[in-house]
């Protein structure tokens, strides 16, 4: 059965069906068992399931990151959750020596399958140090699966898919996904960690979207739709490993180019993308690949500021539009009084 | 077990130690043992006492100077030697090496070498033994140089917060590398007391002396098998040769050749030797010997490993 849900609720009834179906299985986290459940993720898995499997934890990311490792490497399976991705860089040492290497540093005999959810921030002020979206640094990091679900449906099944993974597996969830709704099955299921999901057909030009950005280039290819331009959609969600298979497809139909990261584009996820496309499927192209993405500085605080710092469905719009060879502006829709440090409560499912 | 029937353990555990420890020191200017070696030479009893205390079931995690621990716990010498050598027999197959020790089937269950990191992964094994009802201790070596970390704190705080079955053992030697503990931390100001500040229960003692460090683990086996949560025990010891290597390094200053030998004089295997006596030590120096020889030989002519050996242990795994 499949009803409406948002991307907390699908959240949690993924992890509640993982503690159901698995007794060791833990959650554990700042604000895990707190009124607030982590934006709703977690509430009610504590008294559903125990103190000793749901719990919250002192302020101590880095030794709690380890503790999960040495769960994980004894038999349970731990799902420790961050609120925000800048908490979890006080644990990366952990993460990069321990958690990354572990299973090959002793050969195959010990393993690591946890799972790190790390929500990504944007808007209301939330600045340098609570809306930083780290992906590529983790992804730069040999033997850690780092995936980023856009919709409720893949977060449910990616999640679950990773909590049974033998790999440790970091989740980055973006806040404002968490204002949307999508058809989310009931029953338990997997979505692959390794696949990039085709959203939109289309013919003249390849929009690769990362996280929030996949919704932004949807909302962008609208508005190439009434340009003339038939822009193809794809929703990255898993940065590494990447499915350049899945892009490479794509753009070897389109000819063109467009990734739009949610992330800063120097040495970003971007690169490695456009970087794999020109080694590979060069001959297909009819443009230079572009990159979007943050600024080359940190995330301004005043929402004067950081409105200006995130790419925005017309300036998506306008650079592929120029890509494609037709250079228009865009205006938007219905953005109304919107403030910009607010997320965009018209993107609603099914996806 | 009676006391001597402990003590013989305990001799045989350290001379064992010693050997193997002699035994690399004496083959690695060779150069075919390609990889960083902590030796634990002089500081082989609390290694010795502390797994002593333990059963079938327990767990050892520990650093990067854990060949000691690894050992007498009852890690397989003839693999530990074959990872120095970089064999594919080696317990980690070549991919870890000196500093990456693991022995799931013999409760060693890894060791790692930044300082202070590998802390944590023993209280998570014992989180796992409180969710899944098992009766297990699980021990975490650490040296004085682990009390200036944040993860050490961080570690003991959410052990005794969950009252967990773990037991961190500290090994204070007195030096991280070349720095004295004077540049590190306060004088004065012990190590236990800090420890106790988190509210776990603490035991300090001889380093030196294999029989008092065996007596106060078990003491503390005991209360944690109870129930009690975990314990913190100290023992002050001290290394004989160089931070990392074969040799014997005091002509580099900074520790005297005065201070050396008055540890030296305190050498863990002789106190013990004089207090028991060791009638048949001569014959357990010989089959250690030819353990040793055989342990080499094995090492020495097993194969490399091939760059194939490694696809199973990468992420993704298929």
């Amino acid at each position: 059965m499949e009803r409406m849900l948002g991307y907390g609720q699908a959240i949690r009834e993924a992890l509640d069906q993982a503690l159901a179906d698995d007794p060791d299985v833990i959650v554990m986290g700042l604000g895990v068992p707190d009124p607030k459940g982590v934006f709703g993720s977690t509430i009610g898995l504590q008294e559903r399931h125990g103190v000793e499997r749901v719990f919250d934890i002192p302020l101590s990311e880095n030794a709690v990151t380890g503790i999960a490792l040495g769960s994980a490497t004894t038999g349970l399976r731990p799902v420790l959750v961050h609120q925000r991705v800048d908490f979890a860089l006080v644990s990366f040492e952990q993460i990069v020596n321990q958690i990354a290497k572990w299973r090959f540093m002793f050969d195959g005999r010990l393993s690591a399958p946890l799972v790190i959810r790390m929500v990504v921030g944007r808007g209301w002020g939330q600045g340098p140090q609570h809306s930083q979206s780290l992906q590529a640094l983790f992804a730069h990091v040999p033997g850690l699966r780092v995936i980023m679900p856009t919709t409720p449906s893949d977060a449910k099944g990616m999640l679950t898919a990773a909590i049974e993974s033998d790999d440790p597996v970091i989740c980055l969830e973006h806040r404002w996904l968490y204002n949307i709704e999508d058809l989310v099955p009931q029953e338990r299921y997997r979505v692959p960690l390794d696949r990039a999901r085709v959203v939109r057909s289309g013919t003249d030009v390849t929009l690769v979207g990362v996280s929030y950005m996949t919704l932004e280039c949807l909302t962008a290819a609208e508005m190439l739709a009434d340009a003339g331009v038939s822009a193809e959609v794809v929703d990255l969600r898993s940065i590494r490993p990447l499915d350049i298979d899945t892009i490479r497809e794509s753009v070897e139909r389109t000819g063109r180019l467009v990734v739009v990261d949610n992330a800063h584009v120097v040495g970003g996820v971007s690169a490695e993308i456009t970087a794999a496309v020109l080694e590979r499927s060069f001959a297909s192209l009819l443009a230079s690949p572009v990159r979007m993405g943050f600024p080359d500085h940190p995330t301004p605080t005043s929402p004067a500021l950081a409105d200006g710092y995130y790419p925005l469905p017309e300036d998506i719009a306008a650079r592929t539009a120029a890509v494609v060879g037709r250079p228009a502006a865009f205006t938007p829709a219905e953005r109304g009084e919107r403030r910009l440090d607010q997320p965009d409560t018209s993107y609603q499912g099914p996806f | 077990m009676d006391q001597s029937a402990l003590r013989q353990d305990l001799l045989r555990s350290m001379l064992r130690i010693r050997m193997v420890e002699e035994a690399v020191a004496d083959l690695y200017p060779e150069q075919e043992m390609r990889c960083p070696v902590h030796l634990s030479i002089g500081q082989e009893a609390p290694a010795a006492g502390v797994c002593s205390a333990l059963a079938n079931g327990d767990q050892v995690v520990s650093g990067h100077r854990s060949h000691a621990h690894y050992l007498a716990r009852g890690g397989d010498l003839a693999r530990m030697l074959a990872e120095f050598y970089g064999k594919a027999t080696g317990c980690t197959g070549g991919l870890g090496g000196s500093m990456h020790l693991t022995d799931p089937e013999a409760g060693f269950l890894a060791a790692t070498p930044i300082v202070g990191s590998s802390i944590p992964v023993g209280v998570g094994a014992a989180l796992t033994a409180r969710n899944r009802g098992e009766d297990r201790v699980v021990v975490v070596f650490l040296g004085d140089g682990a009390m200036e970390t944040g993860i050490l704190h961080e570690s003991i705080n959410f052990a005794v917060v969950h009252r967990l079955p773990v037991m961190f053992c500290c090994e204070n030697n007195l030096y991280s590398v070349y720095s004295p503990m004077s540049v590190r931390q306060p004088p004065d100001r012990s190590i236990v007391e800090v420890a106790a500040g988190h509210g776990i229960r603490t035991w300090s003692g001889d380093g030196n002396d294999a029989e008092e460090v065996a007596g106060l683990a078990e003491d503390a086996v005991q209360a944690i098998r109870l129930g009690s949560g975990p314990a913190f025990l100290e023992f002050s010891t001290y290394r004989w040769r160089e931070h990392c290597g074969p040799y014997y390094d005091n002509d580099l200053g900074y520790r005297t050749q005065e201070e050396f030998e008055s540890w030296r004089d305190s050498d863990p295997i002789e106190i013990l030797a004089r207090r028991e006596g060791w009638p048949d030590r001569e014959q357990v120096a010989l089959d250690i010997a030819e353990e040793i020889r055989a342990a080499v030989e094995f090492a020495r002519s097993s194969p490399f490993p091939v760059s194939d050996s490694m696809r199973s242990t990468l992420v993704p795994s298929s």
